[in-house]
């Protein structure tokens, strides 16, 4: 997957963010998010080490050691931040106080489950706070690639990966397209780029509904 | 009890045991208490642990000498995957995994210190990780009871510390550390600076020193 191709994801998913709201960004494509925020967005970013006001990536001369996000990079604190032990964390987590969790997934099916922490036969043993996430977030956005390295659809009608929740996913937004779950059943939203309704069909194994919309994501 | 003693790295890990289990705070390596975890390695010969922490360490850092010194029976954490040397450990049946949800595993631990015996979340339920465990529909929704975690030995690290054993935690170094410090039977904080009774704010200490045994200054 390009860089490009990341970014163009990351940009379509910061879109669906709204001022105001307390955001979980996960590992990869989500972590370039912050990238597409404007200075004034009111995204409050929240990572599950312990830090509610994550800012910008440090210069090199602000760099502190024990500043980090949960993909263990250096982060700074933007004012008015606070931090936390991880009980509390994922208290807010589970409680239902972060608005929205973006994160990976190997596979979404057709009425929201998520495969997103273990690959069978791989050498990954970590489920980190994936499973707390997507439960309790109020609303889960999934960003990946349509088809996986090997060219097989992640929107699948099952998960063939073991699951890191039911029917939690709400949004899903690849380099081609936007899906939303409504009421447990799919749904094509928004063609992006130049994709069209063939090209997403093509790469999508789960069924879905055609509800394309003219604009983009609500502000 | 209110008796925290200060002595060396060498001497505070000489209570831990074979067989025992000992909690080590840190999310990878920040606010892991490093100097404690090398005396372990060098100064200790108890072998047969359980390691009670969020990752096992890297390779060749942290717990992962201990890893590689074969002392290391069983890992309960959210996150191996940060060691590879731990993967494959577990892959090759050396070491006994026990993968836990992060925001389960810092709510067992709190629980643990707390006197609660268990309790129940949603997170999990319908997974893998359900394997095993008790699940309760409460309010329509599965949950899964998970029991409370503790420890024979927790080290934990603080970046200040007063001779009393009260404890002051730094940025996202806080993580799991204070909550540790709660759920063992003997608390060692390692902290990077010791200062007199009266020179910590009341109002700013996390962990209060009844839960500390033992200070150790880190080198």
């Amino acid at each position: 997957m390009s860089d490009e191709v990341k970014a163009r994801i990351a940009a379509r998913a910061a879109e669906e963010l709204r001022p105001g709201e307390v955001v979980n960004l996960g590992i990869g494509i989500p972590n370039l998010i912050p990238g597409f925020l404007d200075a004034d967005s009111g995204v409050v970013l929240h990572t599950e080490n312990g830090l509610l006001g994550v800012g910008p990536r440090p210069a090199g001369d602000e760099l502190d050691p024990d500043l980090i996000d949960a993909a263990k990079r250096p982060i700074t604190a933007l004012p008015g931040a606070a931090y936390f032990d991880s009980a509390a964390s994922f208290a807010m987590i589970r409680g239902g106080h972060i608005d929205v969790a973006v994160l990976g997934a190997l596979e979404v099916s057709g009425t929201g489950d998520i495969a997103n922490w273990a690959v069978p036969g791989k050498d990954v043993l970590g489920v980190g706070g994936a499973m707390d996430l997507v439960v309790g977030a109020k609303r889960v956005i999934v960003t990946m690639t349509a088809t996986s390295s090997r060219g097989e659809p992640k929107v699948v009608a099952d998960c063939s990966y073991p699951l890191t929740a039911a029917g939690a996913v709400d949004v899903i937004v690849t380099e081609l397209s936007v899906f939303r779950l409504v009421d447990g059943e799919l749904h094509l939203t928004e063609l992006l780029g130049d994709a069209t309704l063939d090209d997403v069909e093509e790469v999508t194994e789960a069924p879905f509904v055609v509800s394309l919309v003219e604009s983009h994501a609500p502000r | 009890m209110t008796a925290t003693t200060t002595i060396s790295a060498e001497e505070a890990v000489s209570v831990v045991r074979s067989g025992d289990t000992v909690m080590v705070g840190g999310f990878g390596l920040v606010g892991a208490p490093l100097a404690l975890i090398d005396a372990l390695v060098e100064a200790s010969d108890a072998t047969d642990l359980t390691i009670v922490s969020n990752n096992i360490g890297e390779p060749g850092r942290g717990l992962g000498n201990l890893l590689r010194q074969g002392r290391i029976r069983r890992g309960i954490s959210s996150y191996f995957t940060s060691n590879p040397e731990a993967v494959a450990a577990v892959n090759a049946g050396e070491i006994e995994a026990t993968l836990v949800p992060q925001g389960t595993f810092a709510e067992a631990i709190r629980a643990g210190g707390a006197g609660i015996g268990g309790f129940y979340t949603p997170v999990g339920a319908g997974t893998e990780l359900a394997t095993g465990k008790e699940e309760r529909v409460i309010d329509g929704v599965p949950h899964l009871l998970e029991q409370a975690i503790h420890a024979d030995v927790a080290l934990v690290y603080a970046a200040r510390a007063d001779t009393l054993g009260n404890l002051w935690y730094r940025r996202t170094a806080r993580n799991f550390n204070p909550l540790m410090a709660t759920a063992a039977r003997v608390t060692i904080a390692e902290a990077g600076e010791i200062v007199p009774v009266g020179e910590l704010d009341p109002e700013d200490v996390v962990t209060p020193h009844l839960y500390v045994d033992t200070l150790v200054a880190s080198a």
